[in-house]
């Protein structure tokens, strides 16, 4: 029941928001509605990782259309954890913009249905539902990512909605095939995740291996694999903060996720490359984007490139097989989500303090606000993979389950790739958060004789999200706890057959 | 059924069929909005006709839903809510600089038709023979050809219109090699549709307030080396 309930409440949420209160209601409802979505999915994560049924009271009827095991139960507390503190984000965020009461509706209706679509599609166990909501993403969000109605910021909307639906197509063609394939190996059950497996033996080769293809591209432009990425730092720079995070934490995760329900089914059909494509598709995202992140020119469009980069990292360790390697990818999903939605709070920060994107223009921030600037290195430092930090122990059980594997070539390109985008992270991190301006030295002080007026002061509630945020960041980086390593245990089964 | 008349319908299906191959040319070819507008119309009427087809040669009352689906949400929903949501002169508005030629164009259209065929058949030698058919190549060639037109097409109705006949293609496949799909799962693809054109529409509305045109295709200053205002105020 709680499972049906997780999907209600933002829905529920939705419909409050539209009444015409004061402003403060529409965040306020959007940020109690969140928490809840929350508790509700962190309990099912709990039962679930305690090897509890949570669909069991459902009727038959719905136990077509819904199943969560680990994998779904993990992603779901993760979308949820990122809904809530980008939620509570959003209210200093947004305030600071002066917008019109109904614009502001706006913003949380979309935010509403937005996160409703996203905890659709874990629970979701019918792959052409699946595709349903996966759509649904990219329209809900669409308007979110042009809300601020600059040409940029329009651009890269109709970019993203474009790029986006086109990869849609070509995967809905692809899970038509898929569902054709398991026809044709003579299975009569419903069109489930669970069935596709048990169905896969028997299946068509050609048939199987032209839906995984047609997914795996499809699907593949919305997590922002290279070479279908080509949208996504655009659309994930120019939404409103609290948007990317949601954007960059959580949706391209999901996305993958329903990639990664397909490994399994791959498994059972005899030479299938599953394995092979996802690492050679991985290694390409993760060295275009460590190149790329080198010679960024704005910083949200840094942490959109490190986006594909971690995507890249988790579809190679997927790839490198094993359960540790599985294991590997669900914390590196894990501590992804967790950091990137940090780095773009602090991204936010840095926005209101200092109202540019650009990394030429920002110096000294640490001076400016010294909360903002704090934020961005211990986010760039985090998200780039420094000890004792979540993404380094992640990727620290990735390499080494890699060479455990005896794959050192893609663990050895995978480890370089790492090492240079740490140092692309860092240097522009450095440059804006402890830079002084090049040019000129004498206005570098007259600069700090003006520094106290404008010394910034960040709102109560962006503070409160920064450090919610940052928690598990820090916590995940040196002790696992039990639940959350059952879960991931078990999450990393469901990769396997 | 007898012999002959399944052969009619066969038949039938065939020129449906071809017909709806023709319809994604025009749509990759034709320069004016409205055109492009109304030949989706014509081609979503065939999709639905092959359906009927269809289900009365396999005797599928689902595949009757499908056409139904069809038949209300796309020649009615759709272009009433484009009228509701996106401003009126893009209908009127004739592309002058398509990204190519339009006999360019349709060669490559061409190539991909052509393209289609090779890739459908070792599909089809994998299913059983009554899923065999025209349906599968050329909803292959629609899905290439609705890709293509959104690379080469900069305003944004036919852009729209090219997503939609990708789905339209990926249909065609679907109503031969995946009929058992559950009722719902139709209703809410269609849905999604109609979602697509209302979120496409308030965006074009947004684009032709913010810098007056249609052609989406103009807007194309993201990239990477968006630098120099930023160095310039530095400078000062």
């Amino acid at each position: 029941m709680s499972v049906i309930l997780v999907l209600l409440l933002p829905l529920i949420a939705t419909a409050l928001v539209c009444l015409p209160f004061k402003k403060s209601w529409a965040a306020g409802v959007t940020v109690m509605a969140s928490l809840a979505t929350l508790i509700l999915s962190a309990r099912v994560a709990w039962l679930v990782s305690a090897g509890d049924s949570v669909t069991s009271d459902l009727s038959i009827g719905w136990l077509k259309w819904i199943a969560v095991d680990g994998l779904s139960a993990l992603i779901l507390v993760l979308i949820a954890f990122v809904a809530t503190t980008a939620a509570i984000f959003s209210v200093g965020y947004m305030a600071h913009g002066n917008l019109k009461p109904g614009k502001l509706r706006l913003y949380y209706i979309n935010y509403n249905l937005f996160v409703f679509s996203m905890l659709a599609i874990p629970v979701l166990a019918e792959p052409t539902l699946v595709w349903i909501v996966v759509e649904l993403t990219t329209l809900c969000s669409a308007l979110l990512v042009s809300f601020e109605n600059t040409r940029e910021a329009l651009e890269a909307a109709w970019k993203y909605v474009v790029l986006s639906l086109m990869g849609a197509g070509m995967a809905l063609f692809g899970f038509l095939v898929l569902f054709a394939a398991m026809q044709a190996s003579g299975s009569t059950d419903a069109y489930t995740w669970n069935n596709l497996i048990a169905a896969a033996p028997a299946m068509p080769p050609v048939l199987l291996q032209t839906a995984f293809l047609l997914i795996l591209i499809g699907l593949g432009t919305k997590v922002g694999l290279v070479p279908m990425h080509t949208w996504l730092p655009d659309a994930h720079s120019q939404a409103p903060s609290p948007v990317c995070a949601l954007l960059s934490g959580i949706e391209t995760t999901s996305i993958l996720y329903v990639i990664l329900r397909l490994f399994p089914v791959m498994q059972g059909a005899p030479n299938s490359h599953a394995e092979t494509w996802a690492i050679v598709l991985g290694l390409i995202s993760v060295g275009t984007a460590a190149f790329l992140l080198l010679q960024v020119k704005d910083y949200k469009r840094m942490f959109a490139f490190s986006t594909v980069e971690h995507m890249g990292i988790i579809l190679t360790a997927v790839g490198l097989g094993a359960s540790v390697a599985g294991y590997g990818a669900m914390q590196q999903i894990v501590s992804h989500c967790v950091t990137k939605s940090f780095c773009f709070f602090a991204a936010g920060a840095v926005l209101i303090a200092v109202e540019t994107r650009q990394i030429a223009s920002v110096r000294g921030l640490i001076r400016q606000s010294p909360i903002a600037g704090a934020a961005l290195v211990f986010g760039g430092l985090a998200i780039a993979g420094a000890p004792p930090m979540a993404v380094f122990l992640s990727e620290f059980t990735i390499l080494k389950a890699g060479l455990t594997q005896r794959e050192y070539v893609a663990t050895g390109l995978l480890a370089i790739f790492i090492v240079i985008a740490f140092f692309g992270i860092m240097l522009h991190v450095n440059r804006m958060v402890f830079g002084t301006r090049e040019n000129e030295n004498g206005a570098e002080s007259s600069n700090n004789h003006s520094e106290p007026e404008n010394k910034f002061h960040l709102p109560f509630s962006c503070r409160l999200a920064l450090i919610l945020a940052a928690i598990p960041v820090l916590v995940l980086g040196f002790y696992i706890p039990q639940p959350l390593h059952d879960l991931l245990t078990q999450a990393a089964a469901a990769l396997t057959k | 059924m007898s012999d002959t008349t399944n052969q009619l319908l066969v038949n039938l299906n065939a020129l449906v069929a071809g017909l709806f191959l023709l319809t994604g040319f025009g749509i990759v070819a034709m320069r004016q909005a409205r055109g492009c507008l109304n030949l989706f119309i014509v081609q979503s009427l065939l999709l639905a006709a092959s359906a009927v087809l269809l289900g009365l040669r396999y005797t599928s009352d689902h595949l009757y839903g499908v056409a139904l689906v069809n038949i209300i949400s796309k020649p009615i929903i759709v272009p009433w809510l484009l009228r509701k949501t996106s401003p009126s002169e893009i209908y009127t508005r004739r592309e002058v600089d398509q990204g190519l030629n339009i006999p360019t164009a349709l060669l490559i259209a061409l190539a991909l038709a052509i393209l289609a065929y090779f890739l459908a058949r070792p599909l089809l030698n994998a299913v059983a023979p009554e899923f065999r058919g025209p349906n599968v190549p050329i909803g292959i060639a629609g899905l290439l050809l609705g890709a293509f037109t959104l690379t080469v097409r900069r305003e944004a109705v036919p852009l729209l219109i090219g997503l939609l006949a990708m789905e339209n293609g990926a249909f065609l496949c679907g109503i031969a090699i995946a009929r058992n799909l559950p009722l719902l799962v139709e209703l809410a693809i269609a849905t999604d549709g109609l979602i697509i054109v209302f979120i496409m529409g308030v965006l074009t509305r947004a684009v032709q307030k913010q810098i007056g045109t249609t052609a989406v295709g103009e807007l194309a200053s993201l990239k990477e080396a968006t630098v120099e205002p930023a160095e310039k105020e530095v400078a000062k």
